[in-house]
């Protein structure tokens, strides 16, 4: 490589280093998308003005030292649209999802708080609805919820319903699961099919006239996580669950924070022939598409079988596979071994994984 | 997805690999466009480019539509997404390229209504049930979706739409690729040609490029094993010096293309005297506009528009770089003015234009790959 390459290169190296930045004026679309856009709101305005080392690791939950014991805190707000969809609704969601960044901080989950912001003219149909649901999903969960709160916002001000739960958990066993905790040598798992979440969601919305039998992934992910957990105790590094961003963003996130690559077999990773389908006629990468009730493991590579056997075991990671493994180098970046042969980049997107027209 | 499936073998993709290697002749070296942004989407999301010898390198050419739309007529459309009354229409994929003063996601964030759609039969629906609205479908691409535009202006004055307009940014790729030809340093042996555009317009209008330039083109579909197919075609062609328009896509793609499609554009559209392309400049008779006749569907006419022009700054040398007379690092902007946040040229817009990937991922080149670990080892351990 010449000098002059080298040097191109260092400087972006340089820039790429700089502490974020945003440039918008205003809020866009792209900074909700849990991609890169994202990563700059929280790095520069949130952690900027926040900052304290637990709040610094940015993992999906908070553990907390108290006395002897150690508890997991986290929180998540809920703006799907539609508010019911093919294999669940909001409150399934909202349920779930904070269950599950408990369950990824190794926590067993406890105790819900429910915030809710409703629109003026909303049914109160739907909303019994909802609750339900959230009722049914804690039920399930083995979490109770156990304070609230309430506001109604004029009509126009709000999409029906939007939801914030905060959870607690219990963290019962040694050791602290962390995105920065991965080493070269670690296998990575995935606890099931991916994609299925925001393909049904992307349909339920009714916008391309296609139709497929795709239903949401959402589940309580607790239960199977104990099983890993229980099985190799002391050797799994980080869980996370595949939500907004989806396998790829995760998985970046672990790259970056763990200062490795993580290198992916492309024919290994689960994905429903119809998840496929509908992805390939949007022009999206199933890679980038929200799960609600699938993982992914980086486990001790020595564990990688009987991680998978844990996994297996349980009916909500029933078709859990293992689809890469972790190496020293390239640094901070995600590759993928394509079934075609080749190997590319899983990058980083800024926002929104958006449809190519050709 | 058995029809995806057949053109995804990795056995088959090894075997024409080695067709590949095996027509090239040692010690030199072949450069060949793939005009279409959809092959260097194949190309980047399938790795194919591992299975090229270091003989064979690939050029991405200027065949994204969404990285050739110059920045004054995003201003331009924003301008009319603003208007208080209208519901602007776009694909999404243009959603964040940035014009003079933003994108449309900026637009959208200050209040403007813009909307991403499928195809330009959803912004008419939308037209229909917001009888109350201006709606106006951001029009782009090349002759790949220029007949639907075309067939969804029809569509509506048949059903006398009223408050439907088209604002016509349809490139072509003849033009375009003539224009990288008439380049004095070019340094390209060959051109994969588009897929989905050869299916409108045949693969007739390409003539030209092997009798008067002498140069080889394949038209190939989008699988990756397509793209080496006709890697391999090309190869074939130099190996015995032959240089002609072949098909490797004859299964979509017909020798005469899509006369009913090409009637709906000549219906609809008039070529504009010039057209300008981010990073290449003006480029004559390379785009349509809409038809005097159509005046009433063309938000040109409709709305009164700024003409905003933002000139490509002088240090862009995208044309360089499109022409693969320059490597994308060696920009004089690259990496300082022009970057992934703040793209000056074209080949910045997408993440697949050249700039944008190297800026990414030039730290980890064909050259420099690290040895992967095989997953079969891990999961034995
Ligand atoms: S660095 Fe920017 S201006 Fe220079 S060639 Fe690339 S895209 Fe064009």
């Amino acid at each position: 490589m010449s000098g002059g390459e080298q040097q191109v290169l260092d400087r972006i190296e340089r820039a790429r280093r700089r502490k974020p930045v945003v440039r918008e004026e205003l809020i866009t679309l792209a900074h909700g998308s849990g991609g890169k856009a994202t990563q700059t709101l929280v790095e520069a305005v949130f952690l900027e003005a926040f900052r304290n080392p637990l709040l610094a690791t940015l993992d999906d939950g908070a553990t907390l030292p108290l006395g002897s014991a150690r508890a997991a805190f986290t929180t998540d707000s809920y703006v799907v649209s539609p508010l019911f969809f093919p294999g669940g609704d909001i409150g399934d969601l909202a349920v779930n999802g904070t269950v599950n960044d408990l369950a990824m901080c190794g926590a067993r989950p406890r105790y819900l708080s429910a915030g809710f912001i409703l629109e003026e003219g909303f049914p109160v149909a739907d909303l019994r609805r909802v609750v339900a649901s959230m009722a049914a999903a804690a039920t399930a969960a083995g979490v109770e919820i156990v304070t609230g709160d309430t506001k109604v916002v004029q009509r126009g001000r709000a999409d029906g319903c939007y939801i914030t739960t905060t959870g607690v958990g219990v963290i019962e066993r040694p050791g602290t699961l962390s995105a920065s905790a991965a080493r070269p040598g670690d296998a990575v798992l995935v606890s099931g099919p991916i994609g299925a979440h925001g393909a049904a969601i992307m349909l339920a919305r009714g916008d391309f006239g296609i139709e497929a039998p795709i239903t949401s992934d959402t589940a309580p992910l607790h239960d199977v996580v104990a099983g890993l957990l229980d099985a190799l105790p002391g050797q799994v590094r980080t869980l996370r669950d595949a939500t907004r961003g989806g396998v790829a963003t995760v998985l970046n996130e672990v790259a970056v924070a763990s200062g490795v690559s993580v290198v992916l077999e492309e024919a290994a990773i689960p994905v429903r022939t119809e998840v496929t389908g509908v992805c390939e006629l949007l022009g999206l990468d199933p890679l980038y598409v929200a799960c609600e009730g699938r993982f992914v493991a980086v486990v001790d590579g020595a564990h990688a079988q009987s991680a998978l056997d844990a996994l297996r075991a349980h009916p909500l990671g029933a078709e859990a596979a293992i689809i890469g493994a972790v190496a020293a180098e390239p640094e901070a970046l995600v590759l993928l071994r394509t079934a075609i042969g080749g190997t590319r980049v899983v990058e980083i997107l800024v926002g929104d994984p958006l449809p190519r027209i050709c | 997805m058995r029809f995806v499936d057949e053109y995804r073998d990795a056995g088959r993709a090894r075997a024409l690999a080695a067709g590949i290697a095996a027509r090239c002749r040692p010690g030199r070296r072949y450069a060949f466009m793939e005009v279409c942004g959809g092959h260097t989407h194949t190309i980047y999301k399938h790795g194919l480019e591992d299975h090229l010898p270091e003989e064979v390198s690939l050029v991405h050419g200027p065949g994204c539509p969404v990285c050739v739309i110059p920045m004054g007529r995003v201003d331009d459309a924003i301008h009319i997404a603003s208007q208080p009354d209208v519901i602007m229409t776009s694909f999404g994929d243009l959603l964040r390229v940035p014009g003079g003063t933003g994108s449309f996601l900026d637009a959208k964030a200050a209040g403007a209504d813009i909307r991403m759609v499928y195809s330009p039969l959803d912004a008419l629906k939308i037209a229909k049930q917001n009888p109350d609205r201006r709606v106006v479908f951001m029009a782009i691409g090349f002759e790949t979706t220029a007949p639907s535009t075309a067939m969804t202006v029809l569509r509506a004055a048949a059903e006398g739409v009223r408050n439907f307009s088209v604002f016509c940014n349809h490139v072509m790729i003849i033009p375009a690729i003539k224009a990288i030809l008439d380049s004095p340093d070019l340094r390209l042996d060959g051109f994969i040609g588009p897929g989905h555009v050869s299916a409108v317009i045949g693969c007739e209008p390409y003539a030209f490029i092997a009798r008067d330039y002498g140069k080889p083109l394949v038209v190939a579909g989008f699988e990756p094993l397509d793209i080496l197919a006709s890697v391999h075609m090309l190869l074939g062609q130099l190996a015995e010096d032959r240089c002609e328009v072949e098909n490797q896509y004859a299964r979509v793609v017909p020798w005469h293309g899509n006369p009913v499609a090409m009637e709906a554009i000549g219906r609809v559209m008039r070529l504009r005297p010039h057209f300008e392309w981010r990073g290449l400049g003006f480029i004559a008779h390379s785009a349509l506009a809409m038809a005097e006749e159509y005046a009433a569907f063309d938000a040109e006419r409709v709305f009164d528009l700024p003409g905003v022009r933002v000139a490509d700054p002088r240090s862009c040398q995208c044309g360089e770089v499109l022409k693969g007379v320059l490597k994308p690092w060696e920009c004089k902007v690259f990496g300082t003015a022009c970057t992934p946040e703040t793209p000056i040229g074209t080949c910045m817009v997408s993440s697949e234009g050249a700039c944008a990937a190297y800026y990414n991922f030039g730290r980890f080149t064909r050259d420099r790959r690290p040895a992967v670990i095989p997953l079969g080892e891990v999961s034995r351990a």
